[in-house]
């Protein structure tokens, strides 16, 4: 180990202040602190701290990633082998998913950490660990077959307009991973939606049903799947969203680790399964010919990016809302408005991406009311004294 | 009649090396120094002028630029050896070189519950017992022509391997109940004494004070949470703290006519040798206490781990600090120290650390950052050991901007640095918060006065 240290320092030297290559000093020190922890100490205030730091945070959320990460490799096979009737193993499926899904997470890194890269040494602060999350998400929630240069694109608007255009890290006002999806939706529609785009190579195949459950039922036809396999996610749908029970288990090591805010994942299920009764109860009494109102509300919690959405993507603690009672009443709004807007309107069946850069949007608005609420009750106390 | 305060929210950290509960006389320290930093904000103006002059022990040295009355005295007798002068000419420290035996300014015996309330804040002013107060807002010293709508102490000490007041004024109970009788009359309201709910000392028999029985993790201890609980601030009020020992200094002043800058400063932390609590004078040397250090592996602490300013080999002590702490500095890498549950052995309020699970287990915590400074990503952390009804973040983002109508509506008015100890150690972006709100206070004085 000490010799490892010894080697970084050398090869560090022509990086330190005052030196020749000081200026890309921010890109070495993220490798270096991949590595190691850095030595420094505390100088003001505090002298101890606290184990965690932003590196663990945000390493924690990777892992929790992992199971749905793994279990959508596995089902872009599973989708691509049953779909075209072929026989294969578990390897086969998995390998099959592997060969698809790792050169986008490699695009995906190699693009947004360039540009951060990049940024870090322009403006001369470290490069803040935020991409680490953001570049495994977005090749998470493409369909499996989006061509490689789409995603390099999706995540270079991502990081620059949905990102540093704001300031950077901690910053920035919409979810970038849901921005760059959000991109890829609207400016390659194509590849994006419809029925050939979630089995991997569908499209060389004519029988190929390879909708997703949202898609079916927008355009009014029969769902071939049953709630445990909607669960499960041995379903279509973009590579990593379709298994609740993976990103149940994400969850879990979220809310146990305190890294993940329960309030926002709780009453993220709450407001979409509220939404989901009263369009129940509504049924088709007062909108005829939508399949969707009378899809179940437990099943419009287990289909679609609902889950995957609430667990990992509103928990963003930039773009979320930042006080306690705020992260109760964003969460809710974004079930609520998810599921509001996957019913009505059919021609954006994953209305939860919208749902929750809508909510991004109103997450300061919402912060601001609750800290209205604090604010007046000191002013309330000042009147009754000067009263 | 007593008030319960029970605190819920706050941080709970055991770390290694308590002092233990003995008294030893210090030996004697060769000089002592009073520093015009450990008053923020104060300007002195010095009445001893010419360095090699006698001063006897209570004997003023200086006065505040800005209030007059604000004398800070000698705690000892003996030489002015140096007026240590910075860039500037600020005065960094006043030097005494103490004599072999304590010679004391002659003061009156008062009775504080019988004189004029005037004459009394007039005559602790004039003995340098004035500084021993601290005003909030800001944390600054006080100023004399003030009456605080409630002046506030507490001998609670919640924080990690802390010194403990009752131990500290045993045998100084009576000049601690004088010094709380003079206090009733130097405010409009009320004397509130913070106590610790669960012992049994003389403090719950503590005469004309509201006792505040408290119960909870750190900062429960701290006047900043004791004061929002029971009376708050509101813009334009200001409320007293002093220190207990400090209040038994003032009750010894006034029942003996002498100033007896007596301080009982508590060795502790994992790298002290010696814990115990020693008995010695304001601004004596730290190694009359404490042998020298090799300050590349152990860092001197004078005051707390969270609020504590950093010392070196022939420093001396901080005017208002009772404690010593020597903890390992943390200068070394750790290889993948960032991966969770990787380094158990460092404690983590968050859950990635398997530190959480041992509810006995005492820590040795070093000086490391464990990490590096970054934007503020993480939210609802510093929320969870913050009891007072105070949105710290927000608040923190304010004093970063600098916006006055913001600071103002989040309640800066209510709250000082250490306040925002806690905050600062479970923060994961490893912001100086404390820093920060004392550069929010600052705006604030300059900007509202």
């Amino acid at each position: 180990m000490n010799w490892i240290r010894k080697k970084i320092d050398k090869v560090k030297e022509p990086f330190q202040e005052g030196e020749k290559f000081e200026k890309f000093a921010p890109a070495v020190n993220a490798l270096d602190t991949f590595l190691f922890v850095p030595k420094d100490t505390t100088k003001k205030g505090s002298h101890i701290r606290d184990a965690v730091d932003l590196k663990r945070t945000m390493i924690t959320v990777v892992i929790a990633l992992i199971p749905a990460l793994i279990f959508g490799i596995w089902n872009a096979g599973y989708q691509h082998y049953t779909q075209l009737g072929e026989e294969f193993t578990f390897m086969d499926a998995f390998i099959h998913g592997a060969y698809k899904i790792v050169p986008m997470i490699i695009v995906s890194y190699a693009v947004g950490l360039g540009i951060e890269f990049a940024f870090a040494v322009k403006r001369g602060h470290e490069v803040n660990e935020g991409y680490l999350v953001t570049g495994l998400l977005i090749p998470m929630i493409m369909p499996v077959d989006i061509p490689l240069w789409m995603v390099a694109i999706s995540v270079a608007f991502a990081v620059l307009i949905g990102k540093e255009a704001f300031g950077g890290t901690g910053m920035n006002i919409l979810n970038p991973a849901l921005t760059a999806r959000a991109f890829a939706f609207f400016a390659y529609p194509t590849y994006m939606s419809g029925d050939k785009v979630w089995v991997s190579e569908a499209t060389e195949m004519s029988s190929v049903s390879g909708e997703t459950i949202l898609g079916s039922l927008a355009a009014g036809k029969e769902v071939a799947y049953e709630s445990a396999s909607m669960f499960s996610g041995l379903i279509p749908g973009s590579i990593s969203e379709t298994s609740t029970l993976m990103i149940l288990i994400g969850a879990l090591v979220l809310i146990a680790t305190k890294v993940g805010s329960w309030r926002i994942i709780l009453s993220g299920f709450i407001g979409a399964a509220v939404m989901g009764l009263i369009f129940n109860a509504l049924g088709s009494s007062v909108f005829s010919g939508n399949d969707l109102m009378n899809f179940p509300w437990y099943n419009h919690l287990i289909v679609g990016g609902l889950a995957f959405g609430v667990v990992f993507m509103a928990t963003d603690p930039v773009s979320a809302a930042q006080t306690l009672k705020g992260k109760w009443i964003y969460g809710f709004l974004i079930g609520f408005f998810g599921i509001m807007i996957r019913i009505f309107n059919p021609a954006y069946p994953e209305g939860i991406m919208l749902a929750i850069l809508l909510l991004n949007v109103f997450a300061p608005t919402i912060d601001h009311y609750v800290i209205q609420g604090n604010i007046k009750k000191r002013q309330k106390r000042l009147k009754v004294k000067t009263a | 009649m007593a008030i319960d305060i029970k605190v819920k929210r706050g941080l709970k950290l055991r770390l290694k090396g308590e002092a233990e509960k003995k008294k030893i006389q210090a030996p004697k320290s060769q000089t002592y120094a009073i520093i015009p930093d450990n008053f923020h904000s104060l300007i002195p103006k010095m009445l001893i002028k010419k360095e090699g002059t006698k001063v006897k022990a209570g004997e003023p040295l200086f006065y505040s630029k800005y209030n007059e009355e604000t004398k800070v005295v000698s705690p000892v007798s003996g030489e002015l050896k140096e007026i240590e002068r910075g860039a500037r000419r600020r005065i960094l420290r006043i030097i005494i070189e103490a004599d072999d035996t304590i010679d004391y300014v002659e003061h009156e015996v008062i009775n504080p519950l019988d004189v004029d309330a005037g004459d009394l804040k007039a005559h602790i002013f004039e003995a340098g017992c004035g500084i021993f107060f601290k005003q909030r807002p800001y944390d600054i010293p006080v100023d004399a022509n003030d009456t605080p709508k409630a002046i506030y102490v507490s001998a609670f000490n919640t924080t990690p391997i802390g010194a403990d007041f009752e131990f500290i004024l045993k045998g100084r109970e009576e000049h601690f109940q004088t010094g709380i009788n003079a206090l009733t009359r130097l405010t409009a309201g009320k004397v509130y004494l913070g106590i610790d709910k669960t012992s049994k000392s003389f403090l719950h028999d503590i005469k004309n004070a509201e006792l505040l029985k408290i119960s909870g993790p750190h900062p429960a201890g701290n006047t900043g949470v004791q004061i929002q609980k029971t009376n708050p601030i509101n813009k334009g009020e200001k409320v007293w703290t002093i220190r207990p020992e400090d209040v038994a200094i003032l009750g010894e002043l006034l029942s003996t006519g002498k100033f007896n800058a007596e301080r009982t400063v508590a060795v502790c932390g994992s790298d002290a040798e010696d814990r115990a609590y020693y008995t010695t004078l304001i601004g004596a040397e730290i190694n009359s206490i404490i042998e020298e250090v090799d300050t590349l592996k152990t860092r001197i602490i004078s005051g707390d781990v969270f609020t504590g300013d950093w010392s070196h080999n022939g420093d001396h002590i901080n005017f208002f600090n009772n404690e010593i702490t020597l903890i390992p500095e943390g200068n070394q890498y750790r290889m993948f120290g960032w991966l969770p549950f990787k380094d158990n052995h460092i404690p983590s309020f968050s859950n990635t650390s398997l530190s959480r699970l041992s509810s006995k287990k005492k820590f040795e915590v070093n000086t490391s950052l464990n990490g590096e400074e970054r934007a503020l990503v993480v939210t609802g952390e510093m929320e969870k050991v913050m009891p007072m009804d105070i949105l710290p973040m927000q608040l923190l983002k304010a004093c970063m901007t600098g916006d006055i109508d913001k600071m103002e509506n989040l309640g800066i008015y209510e709250v000082i640095p250490e306040d925002f100890a806690c905050a600062e150690y479970v923060n994961t972006s490893k912001i100086e918060a404390q820093e920060v709100i004392r550069q929010g206070l600052d705006i604030m004085i300059t900007e509202v006065g």
